[in-house]
């Protein structure tokens, strides 16, 4: 029998995985894909809590940050394209323009 | 039936999002990404959200996972070419810190910090409702500000991205 | 319960076996008429040698395309470069799931619904699957390294995009109508009288957007033969290359199919069998295809995305709008 506990030790593993993702990766892109990760994650621990809690919300959660999650890669994407314009790369390590 | 298939989703959903980290190649990457996310759509229909599920393909694999794709495609002609990393040190530390955060994690849910008030939409409720047409009802009710809002939020969204990556403002 | 799983089980499998074979069938069917039909709509005969007035020639090129060299450029990205066909193909298949194509009908005691499932977000179902589709497509043009290739890739995948978007919102109306996503639910809700009738905006809004979103002339910028040679499948051979060809005319023959569901009646008509119909109904979305094919030249690629995006986008959430007041003021 699958109870909440697996599908949030689940959850917990990918978003785990993504934070290390973020740490570890210098391509803007992957990070970013890293991201997009941890969202999902967080989104699979808002359906089971509403599947096992036998309620609503936290699938409306799911829905509004699915949105939130367009957005942010629409902006994050843009982002990217405009640093790539400027300076050729999208390494993070050579965004260090603004360290001081 | 059910415990197996989740076992197998959630096997495949985290080798995937390991390759994910390691993968050298940004195009592998996504596709990794996109076959995780696939796994987890369909860990939302054993979590009987069929539309979440549907919304969850739709949105992330469909559209945001292919503009992952184009802008890699492209950016990156040469993609093998080998990105270089100013801190290595930091992988080995990152690495353990994503370990205690996951050993934090499970101690959480060990402990049974989460712990909810249970709602009125049971499985039978729903189904006699319909999925889709709770969610819809839901959202035009209880929860049309916030889905006003996150209208606003894509509206912005839009223009901002046009406004960054426009040639000539 | 052991048997009735097991009853369920044959008739699942029979099913799909049909579908399945039909679909194929249909494509090879297709792509003779194709060229029977442009052909004389060109005033010329089109194959004629092998078979009475050609029929078998999608047989020989079938035999042809199978015994061809399998070339893989040394250059390519062999995972993906074999992936990528079987990427286009499967999503297009999978979408047939979910299509009614026929009444209910009952056999030695059992009911058996002619369609293989019917899911209840059905239509979102099909847009989650043919969304997959374009992976394939961008796969392929990548893991080519060759730049035609690459950009019909990027092409297809912008102008797929871009026209999900505008066939999304133009079935809407039919959705709020019906007020189901199931695909039988529509079907059954349209005895009486086809959406056409009543969404003839929509109709065409997901007309001219399922043509682009198959990549079929005149939208067929992907392929532009005389720009980049043949788009993202220039580097593909033998069976592979057949396999996008395959795709292709499912991809047809689905959208048709959709369109078929939604503004046609389904499988409603009278006298003959529902299957007889929808086939019929079929046939013909199938043979607009052909005819637009031989009459239209091509769109510029960025007239495309104009269109696409301001004129048709506009169109299709002013066609809700009409909708949505209409149903407010006759109080559905």
């Amino acid at each position: 029998m699958i109870t909440l506990t697996h599908y949030l030790v689940l959850s917990a593993i990918l978003f785990s995985i993504g934070v290390v993702g973020v740490l570890i990766r210098r391509n803007a892109i992957v990070i970013f894909m890293c991201i997009e990760l941890m969202l999902n994650a967080v989104n699979l621990s808002f359906v089971a809590f509403a599947h096992y809690l036998h309620s609503m919300e936290g699938q409306m959660f799911v829905f509004f940050s699915m949105t939130v999650a367009a957005a942010e890669a629409t902006v994050g994407l843009a982002i990217i394209i405009a640093i790539f314009r400027n300076k050729e790369t999208v390494n993070v390590d050579d965004m260090n323009i603004m360290k001081w | 039936m059910e415990p197996y298939l989740f076992y197998v989703m959630a096997a495949t959903s985290v080798v995937a999002a390991l390759y994910l980290i390691f993968e050298k190649n940004p195009v592998f990457c996504a596709l990794y990404l996109v076959f995780s996310f696939i796994n987890i759509a369909v860990l939302y229909v054993l979590l009987e959200a069929q539309f979440i599920a549907a919304v969850q393909v739709i949105v992330y694999t469909g559209a945001i996972m292919v503009l992952f794709l184009f802008v890699i495609m492209l950016l990156m002609v040469d993609v093998k070419k080998k990105q270089k990393d100013d801190l290595p040190f930091q992988r080995i530390p990152a690495m353990v810190m994503g370990f205690v955060l996951l050993v934090v994690m499970g101690l959480a849910i060990k402990s049974k910090l989460f712990q909810g008030r249970e709602g009125e939409y049971t499985s039978a409720k729903v189904e006699s409702i319909g999925h889709t047409q709770l969610i819809g009802k839901l959202l035009f009710t209880d929860y049309l500000l916030p889905f006003e809002m996150t209208s606003i939020l894509l509206f912005v969204a839009v223009i901002g991205a046009i406004i960054l990556a426009k040639r000539k403002v | 319960m052991d048997k009735e799983l097991f009853v369920f089980l044959i008739i699942a499998s029979v099913k799909i076996f049909i579908v399945f074979n039909v679909v194929q069938v249909m494509v090879i069917a297709m792509i003779w008429f194709e060229r029977k039909i442009m052909a004389h709509m060109q005033v010329r005969l089109g194959p004629m040698r092998v078979g009475f007035h050609g029929l078998l020639q999608p047989i020989a090129d079938g035999i042809k395309l199978l015994f061809k060299e399998d070339i893989i450029p040394a250059k390519a990205e062999k995972i993906l470069f074999v992936l990528a066909p079987v990427m286009t193909l499967v999503p297009a298949l999978c979408t047939f799931a979910v299509i009614p194509f026929g009444e209910a009908i009952n056999i030695f005691g059992y009911h058996i619904d002619m369609v293989i499932t019917d899911i209840n977000v059905g239509i979102l179902y099909i847009l989650a699957v043919s969304s997959m589709g374009i992976y394939g497509i961008v796969m392929a043009g990548w893991s080519s390294n060759n730049k035609y290739s690459l950009l019909g890739g990027i092409r297809s995948s912008a102008q797929m995009i871009s026209y999900e978007l505008t066939i999304g919102l133009s079935l809407i109306g039919v959705i709020m109508m019906t007020g189901s996503l199931s695909m039988v639910d529509i079907v059954n809700a349209q005895s009486k009288m086809w959406n056409l009738v009543l969404q003839p905006l929509g109709f065409i809004i997901y007309a001219i957007s399922a043509i682009a979103e198959v990549n079929r002339c005149p939208f067929d910028i992907p392929e532009a033969e005389t720009e980049l040679v043949a788009g993202y499948h220039t580097e593909y051979s033998s069976m592979k290359f057949s396999m996008f060809f395959m795709a292709e005319y499912a991809n047809m023959i689905t959208v048709s199919a959709i369109a078929v569901t939604f503004f046609f009646g389904g499988w409603h008509g009278p006298y003959l069998p529902g299957v007889v119909w929808f086939m019929l109904k079929l046939s013909f979305c199938l043979f607009g295809f052909i005819w637009l094919r031989s009459t239209f030249p091509r769109l510029r690629y960025d007239q495309l995305m104009h269109f696409g995006w301001k004129i048709l986008l506009p169109l299709s959430l002013f066609n809700i709008l009409i909708t949505g007041l209409i149903m407010v003021v006759r109080g559905l």
